[in-house]
């Protein structure tokens, strides 16, 4: 059973679970998908890349970041059949670059990386290419998404 | 996917250091509320088959939801670039012939290719092994073959190209790599004959200011003022928005830059006796980073900002802007040197305010008073606080708040004794409706602090070794040490010099909504007094709003006229029952409308704490036995239902009946909601409808 007090200016209402499981009537309004001043994703409507994008974590703006930017804009912007086919070189100074910066870009054992990596999906990487381009990925960044997701990959320094 | 998985890891390092990124603290996570309520737009975790289709699904799986997008984008690239490289079909660039590729693949190698990961590390892995990879599929070995002899050609010859990359290299790439043409062998090129112009505009500028030491520059294309939080998310902005972007940070502190949070939080709660030492502590997921952002190694020497090939982050410590000149668009430092700027950014933050009365106080008084803002602070309340008997902390807000339940939780561990008062009847009682003010104080109290509310210090003095506060009302209280957290005082020393506008009623530099002061003078942070176009003229003293601000001015200092329009938050956690989040104005001169879960024991936090065995504070400590007279002589609080326990809710602060500020109480994870209600700004006619969009008996 819910109940209300009041106490000079505030209002205190205490609420069961069962009173808060009926859906709420209360209106928002709609979000506006083009607002220019939001919070964009990685992909901006434009399909530009957006290097600001939080979900970068800092890639595009740490001492790779100019490599990072190369390689990320020739893959996304790339026109190959095999898209990215022509970026190797890019991503080739991106690697040269982080390997100049352990402490920033630690290497990764690859023990630990191959037995993680036998839980992904197989037979997702060949039908990418031609099906669904990456732009996908702008939805990890959209929104006002607090960056709260559990990061486990992540090693503290 | 090995190599996917390589990629990621390295992108992952620097995602921890998107700064809010540590606002959970290790009771969020014990407490587990990881889950995100359906109404938000599924942020991170789109693996929904509706829009996210692979891409997020692996994207899930690689990550863990981790919002690197990047991460598995460079993935994917590298994965295919690796089947076009292992097929035995020629991939040379040609469109036509790369489709049945790709097909191919798909078809009968494709188990092999995309199961055999290790040659595919060894490709993008090390760079000498790749050549030697790619050489096998022998049309693109050629190709891939002559670039590194080109580029060593070309450097020495071709100084057209450099003002490109110099300039704009995002555009540039883009520009690039649309052609087929072979793209690679032109900006390998480009980069180390950008490398020999900017040398010689080096040697330029060092002529320039020959007598003078040539450790400082001369000039910097960002310069930042202040070595904050605000200046640092100023400085990864701008270094994004603008990839050869030259940064100069100029900070009076010693250190580079960190986040001041867990200096009165986590830090306090280490296990690690040496933790003073190595500033680390864990995250609220369990991951330990230090409070630093970045290490040294991620910023450039600031005699080599102007030369760096690609720019870079510098930070010169220890030193302070004293002059701005606004019109010559240059500053001068503490030792008379001078640097000019394109763009500058004001990012000083402010100083400790102190009462008055231990200003007059004397020199021995102000000895045994520690103002805490800085790591030193934290150094040296820690080890005072081990050498004492007696600690009073002045203040009720959040930094007096929080240092008593850390220093409180000690006094269960020594004999030390902690004592907060404040002039409010409770703790957070500028923020706090009265009621949850009050019941927060009963909280604070079973972490082991005596609080003495509605004080006022009439004067302090030392006296036999101690210090002896009086209070207005005649109480009197020993003490060792004091601890005065009584607000801040923005640092806006370079507004004369500047001709900057300081806000008459809230302090700071006054800029617009964009944080503007003048045409190339941004504020951010503490010391920014901005329009809020929502909520009107604030001036906001929390981490996530330095991190917000700092990153929008860098922003619009590298041209992009945004407004203040994404609402920074701030958390604060006192004991192992009161966490909360909050978002837009929380006055508790405001009305409020709260609303709680009826709790069952089972779902309070503390419960979540204990059951987990991970709770910060030891359960012996209850109300102190030892009263003291002074403790004794707190008035109770207004008695507030017994029954009433606000474990868990949703408090709207109304102005003028729209919803201008949010708290969520022992619930976590909703504020994508709140800030929607805050930007919405509408009258609702029933905020127990608002509520219920944020599920507060949820987890």
């Amino acid at each position: 059973m819910s109940y209300c007090r009041q106490e000079g200016k505030d209002r205190i209402i205490f609420v069961t679970k069962e009173e808060h499981e009926s859906p709420s009537n209360a209106e928002l309004i709609a979000d506006d998908p083009n607002d220019p001043y939001e919070e964009q994703g990685l992909i901006l409507p434009s399909g530009d890349i957006n290097w600001n994008c939080p979900c970068l974590g800092g890639m595009a703006s740490g001492p790779c970041g100019s490599q990072f930017k190369e390689a990320f804009s020739c893959f996304h912007y790339s026109k190959e059949e095999v898209k990215g086919s022509e970026c190797i070189d890019y991503f080739r100074n991106m690697q040269e670059c982080m390997q100049k910066y352990p402490e920033l870009y630690p290497q990764e054992e690859e023990n630990s990386a191959q037995t993680e990596s036998s839980s992904e999906p197989e037979s997702a990487a060949p039908a990418e290419g031609s099906a669904s381009p990456p732009e996908n990925d702008s939805s990890p960044g959209t929104s006002t998404a607090e960056p709260t997701s559990p990061t486990d990959s992540q090693t503290a320094s | 996917m090995l190599k996917c998985r390589t990629v990621w890891k390295k992108l992952a390092p620097l995602a921890r250091s998107s700064s809010t990124v540590c606002r959970q603290n290790v009771r969020r996570a014990v407490l587990n509320n990881g889950r995100t309520p359906a109404q938000v737009p599924a942020a991170h975790m789109s693996t929904g088959p509706a829009g996210g289709g692979r891409e997020n699904q692996l994207y899930a799986l690689l990550v863990g939801a981790a919002c690197l997008g990047g991460g598995i984008y460079v993935c994917t690239s590298i994965h295919l670039l690796w089947i076009a490289l292992t097929t035995d079909e020629p991939v040379e660039a040609a469109p036509v012939e790369a489709a049945p590729v790709v097909e191919e693949a798909a078809e009968q190698p494709a188990a092999a290719v995309v199961e055999e990961t290790e040659p595919a590390a060894a490709v993008v892995e090390e760079t000498e092994p790749a050549a030697a990879v790619v050489e096998e599929t022998e049309p693109a070995a050629a190709v891939v073959e002559e670039t590194e002899p080109a580029a060593a050609v070309v450097e020495e010859t071709e100084p057209a190209a450099a003002v490109v990359e110099e300039t704009e290299p995002a555009a540039a790439v883009v520009e690039e790599t649309e052609q087929p043409a072979p793209p690679v062998a032109e900006e390998a090129a480009e980069q180390p004959a950008a490398a020999v112009v900017e040398e010689g505009k080096t040697c330029k500028h060092r002529g320039d200011v020959a007598p003078v030491a040539s450790k400082i520059p001369s000039h910097a294309r960002y310069l930042l003022i202040g070595g904050g939080t605000a200046s640092f998310a100023a400085a990864r902005s701008i270094r994004a928005r603008d990839p050869g972007a030259r940064v100069l940070i100029v900070t009076d502190e010693p250190d580079l830059p960190y986040m001041r949070p867990p200096l009165s939080k986590e830090l306090w709660f280490s296990d690690d006796p040496s933790v003073t030492e190595t500033l680390r502590f864990k995250q609220w997921n369990g991951k330990e980073r230090s409070i630093y952002f970045q290490p040294p190694s991620f910023y450039i020497n600031p005699e080599e900002l102007n030369s760096a090939e690609n720019g870079g982050v510098a930070v010169l410590t220890g030193k302070k802007v004293v002059h701005m000149d606004v019109r010559g668009n240059k500053v001068k430092l503490d030792d008379d040197t001078e640097i000019a700027y394109d763009k500058c950014l004001i990012a000083t933050g402010g100083v400790p305010r102190n009462l008055q009365v231990i200003e007059r106080a004397g020199e021995e008084v102000m000895s045994k008073t520690t103002l805490f803002r800085k790591i030193e602070d934290f150094k040296l309340l820690d080890k005072v606080s081990r050498n004492i008997k007696s600690v009073t902390i002045i203040g009720g807000g959040f930094l007096g708040s929080e240092l008593a339940c850390a220093l409180g939780r000690r006094s269960a561990e020594s004999d030390l004794e902690v004592i907060q008062m404040f002039p409010e009847k409770g703790n957070m009682g500028k923020v706090l409706p009265e009621y949850l003010s009050n019941w927060t104080t009963e909280k604070v109290k079973k972490e082991g602090v005596k609080i003495i509310s509605e004080a006022l210090v009439k004067s302090v003095v030392a006296k036999d070794d101690k210090l002896e506060i009086l209070l207005k009302d005649g109480r009197l209280v020993k003490t060792d040490h004091i601890v005065a957290a009584v607000g801040l005082e923005p640092n806006v020393d370079l507004a004369k010099s500047a001709g900057l506008e300081v806000d008459s009623d809230f302090g700071g530099y006054r800029v617009n909504a964009e944080l503007q002061a003048r045409s190339n003078i941004w504020v951010a942070g503490d010391a920014a007094c901005f329009y809020d176009i929502r909520l009107g003229r604030r001036r906001v003293e929390h981490h996530d709003h330095a991190v917000v601000s700092g990153r929008l001015a860098g922003e619009n200092m590298t041209g992009a006229s945004k407004p203040y329009w994404h609402q920074s938050m701030f958390w604060s956690d006192l004991g192992p029952d009161v966490g909360y989040e909050a978002i837009g104005i929380v006055d508790s001169s405001l009305p409020t409308v709260g609303v709680f879960a009826k709790a069952t024991a089972k779902d309070t936090p503390k419960a979540a704490t204990e059951k987990s065995g991970t709770g910060i504070r030891s359960e012996s400590e209850t109300e102190d036995t030892a009263v003291s007279p002074v403790a004794s002589s707190t008035p109770a609080p207004p008695t507030v239902g017994h029954k009433d326990d606000y474990g868990k809710g949703v408090i709207f602060y109304l102005r003028d009946k729209v919803v201008v500020g949010i708290i969520l109480w022992n619930v976590f994870n909703r504020m994508p909601i709140a800030r929607k209600i805050i930007k919405d700004g509408e009258e609702h006619a029933d905020l127990n409808e608002v509520a219920k969009l944020f599920n507060i008996h949820e987890d």
